[in-house]
């Protein structure tokens, strides 16, 4: 399975997908939509664990033990951030990110 | 050698009297402030009499001088071994001298104090002062070294404001207070100038080692000079005007006048008997320095105060307010002093000056205090200071006329009163040395024969004045001290101060010379008599004679316009081409530096406030944006 698809292939990919993520994160409007793009960059650094643990260490499983552990924690924070959310929405009755402004100067 | 160490309590007592009185006074009855303060200073009073009993009478062995002896001292400051300064108590014919009339005429102001101040709002303020201004010239008079002297001198001058400006809430006693204080520093500066002089080129503040013979000041007086003088004679002429802002001497008198603010208790201690003979007694105690290494600083000396003299005497003829006849008189009776000391020379009979001006002291004080107090029991009763609010008053005011009547015989120099004592030694002395002094010496005594019984009659004769309430005589405890002034002043002229206090300590023989005393003692009747025939009855004679003087007499009522001078020079001179432009500086560029600083700060703070916008897509682009460079720093340029 090795020979079949470069390593740098996955690379590229998860590279791709952490930047198009953190494009997201800096430009939606919508809080929910920010924290899709958090999950895209999340899932981006797994599957760069993944190759490389694949690739390099086979024997071993480091990496494959810490794309688990990312994953529960995404979903851990995902339930938080979710919940800051609802929170924001009964205050200022709206989810746009440029409204939750008044921590400033 | 014999101990004097308790000598320490006399300046001491008012000192922790006045701290008691002023921190604790509001919470007691006043007159009780007022009982505290007067056994004070009566304590102190008999501490030193005892003290001038033994230094003069019991533990002096007859036939040897008066000795100067350090009771006790300490070292104060040592800053090098070149330079130290010591504290300490002096004792020597003037200072005991000195002690007794100190403490004697405070003990009567404190006593009077108790009825005049009776009433008033600060009373325990006031008797705080009191003592501390009965501490400061305590520890003036014992001084040991130049220094010491110094340092009292300005807490003498800080009592004196703060005595002034007792009324504080009257805008004229605060201008008075403002005015005595300022022009009193700026001869301190002369002062501290001589002493600076004087103690470089000499290396030493002590006076027993500056006043020896046989000492640095006087073995070097010929020293380097500078236009025509040594440096001792500047240095001398610089300390002298220290004395002469003190003592109120032409030109420095300005504030003494105004001075009169103040309550009478207070003219009568300051500015009578014991502040403004501060200058004399400087002048006294650095004697030798002046007669054996200086003498064209006596010569200042003696011109100065006969001048001041003659000017105050001429002023006080014309004056109607009670107290300023009696401030001008005081600056004549001082002329008197420091021309006596100017004229006078250094040993034995050569020193009868010395001797005189002390003497003239020591009687001025009891006469000159009573005057003040007298004059204070009058206006007590008529609530006024002008004598043409006056007239009449002898059948409502006894006591007070009688002892106002014995002062104003003293003071002219008629036997047997002190003041014919004091002034004839003056008068002897001048005549051996300047005829012209003695002259003016003559004419100021007739001068003040006639203002002082012009005065007198004004007040207690004259016209009978029609007054609100019938004039009450002053109640026991104000005529007390006046009883017993008159009679010190009736008979000190009998203390043999020629055996006592002389230039180097020994006895001499003086005897009345009849040839000045008779002239001198007519002159003084001439002067009472034309005063009689102008004043003791109501008449027009006082206005012709103004009207006769004319221009002269205008003059002199305005004080010779010598405050429309000092005012010219101050607003016109020194506020415009000095205060202003250094204050425009101040405002302008010190401040405006700050200003800058400030303003540079808020508009950079202005820019950069951007950054915490509250938006988190922009903190999240900058958390990036800084991983990013971080990253490439660390793997290219690392």
């Amino acid at each position: 399975m090795t020979g079949t698809i470069p390593l740098q292939y996955f690379l590229i990919i998860s590279t791709l997908m952490f930047f198009i993520g953190i494009y997201g994160f800096l430009t939606r409007k919508n809080l929910i939509t920010m924290l899709m793009s958090i999950e895209l960059i999340l899932n981006s650094v797994n599957i760069n664990f993944v190759a490389f643990n694949r690739y390099l260490y086979p024997q071993n499983l480091q990496g494959h033990f810490f794309t688990l552990i990312i994953i529960a924690i995404a979903a851990a924070e995902a339930a938080v951030a979710i919940a800051i959310i609802i929170n924001i929405y009964r205050n200022f009755r709206s989810i746009d990110v440029d409204r939750v402004d008044e921590m400033k100067f | 050698m014999v101990d004097y160490s308790y000598t320490l309590l006399i300046p001491l007592i008012p000192f922790v009297f006045f701290l008691l009185i002023g921190l604790t006074g509001h919470k007691m009855k006043p007159i009780v402030s007022g009982l505290i303060g007067t056994i004070g200073l009566g304590i102190v009073a008999i501490l030193s009499y005892v003290t001038a009993i033994r230094y003069f009478f019991t533990d002096h062995v007859a036939g040897t001088g008066f000795k100067s002896l350090k009771a006790l001292e300490v070292t104060w400051l040592h800053l090098t071994d070149k330079l130290t300064i010591n504290l300490g108590i002096l004792l020597d014919p003037i200072s005991v001298m000195m002690l007794v009339v100190i403490t004697t005429v405070s003990l009567m102001v404190h006593i009077y104090s108790i009825g005049y101040m009776k009433g008033e709002r600060g009373y325990h303020r006031f008797f705080a002062f009191l003592s501390l201004f009965s501490f400061s010239m305590l520890g003036l008079v014992l001084a040991t070294n130049i220094f010491q002297m110094y340092m009292f001198w300005e807490l003498v001058g800080v009592s004196s404001f703060l005595l002034i400006g007792f009324y504080y809430e009257k805008p004229s006693a605060v201008a008075a207070s403002k005015k005595a204080f300022i022009v009193t520093r700026f001869a301190d500066l002369g002062f501290l100038i001589g002493i600076l002089m004087l103690s470089f080129n000499t290396g030493t503040f002590d006076f027993q080692i500056l006043t020896s013979s046989t000492g640095p000041a006087i073995l070097h007086a010929g020293g380097a000079a500078f236009m025509g003088l040594s440096v001792l004679t500047w240095s001398l002429i610089f300390i002298f005007m220290g004395g002469a802002g003190k003592s109120a001497m032409f030109p420095l008198h300005i504030w003494l006048p105004d001075a009169m603010e103040g309550p009478t208790p207070v003219s009568a201690l300051i500015h009578a008997a014991t502040m403004v003979v501060a200058g004399v007694y400087l002048v006294a105690r650095l004697f030798p320095v002046y007669a054996l290494g200086a003498p064209d600083a006596l010569t200042v000396v003696a011109w100065v105060g006969g001048f001041s003299s003659l000017f105050a005497a001429i002023i006080a003829c014309t004056q109607t307010d009670i107290k300023r006849v009696l401030a001008y008189s005081t600056m004549s009776q001082i002329g008197y002093m420091m021309l006596a000391l100017g004229v006078s020379g250094y040993g034995g009979h050569d020193g009868l000056g010395f001797m005189a001006s002390n003497f003239h002291l020591f009687t001025h004080a009891m006469f000159k205090a009573l005057l003040f107090l007298g004059a204070g029991a009058v206006i007590h009763a008529v609530h006024s200071n002008d004598m043409t609010d006056m007239g009449s008053l002898r059948k409502y005011l006894p006591i007070t006329h009688l002892t106002f009547l014995i002062a104003c015989i003293t003071i002219a120099g008629v036997p047997p009163f002190s003041g014919f004592f004091s002034k004839d030694e003056i008068m002897v002395a001048a005549w051996h040395h300047n005829k012209i002094l003695f002259g003016i010496e003559f004419l100021v005594a007739g001068l003040t024969a006639f203002y002082m019984f012009r005065l007198y009659y004004s007040i207690f004769w004259g016209k009978q004045t029609h007054y609100h309430h019938k004039p009450h005589e002053a109640p026991f405890v104000m005529t007390i001290p006046l009883m017993i002034l008159a009679f010190g002043a009736m008979f000190a002229g009998f203390l043999p101060f020629h055996a006592l206090v002389t230039s180097d300590g020994l006895p001499f023989e003086a005897h009345i010379d009849w040839s000045i005393a008779i002239p001198s003692v007519l002159v003084g009747l001439v002067g009472i008599a034309i005063a009689t025939i102008m004043y003791m009855k109501v008449s027009v004679i006082p206005d012709n004679v103004a009207h006769a003087f004319g221009k002269t007499y205008r003059w002199a009522y305005r004080k010779f316009y010598m405050d429309e001078v000092y005012l010219f020079v101050t607003k016109k001179i020194i506020f415009k081409l000095i205060s202003d432009p250094v204050a425009w500086f101040d405002r302008h560029i010190v401040d405006g530096f700050m200003n800058l600083i400030a303003r540079v700060v808020e508009k950079t703070s202005y820019l950069i406030k951007g950054l915490q916008s509250g938006r988190l897509q922009q903190y999240g682009f900058v958390f990036v944006t800084g991983a990013i460079a971080l990253v490439l720093l660390f793997v290219y340029l690392w």
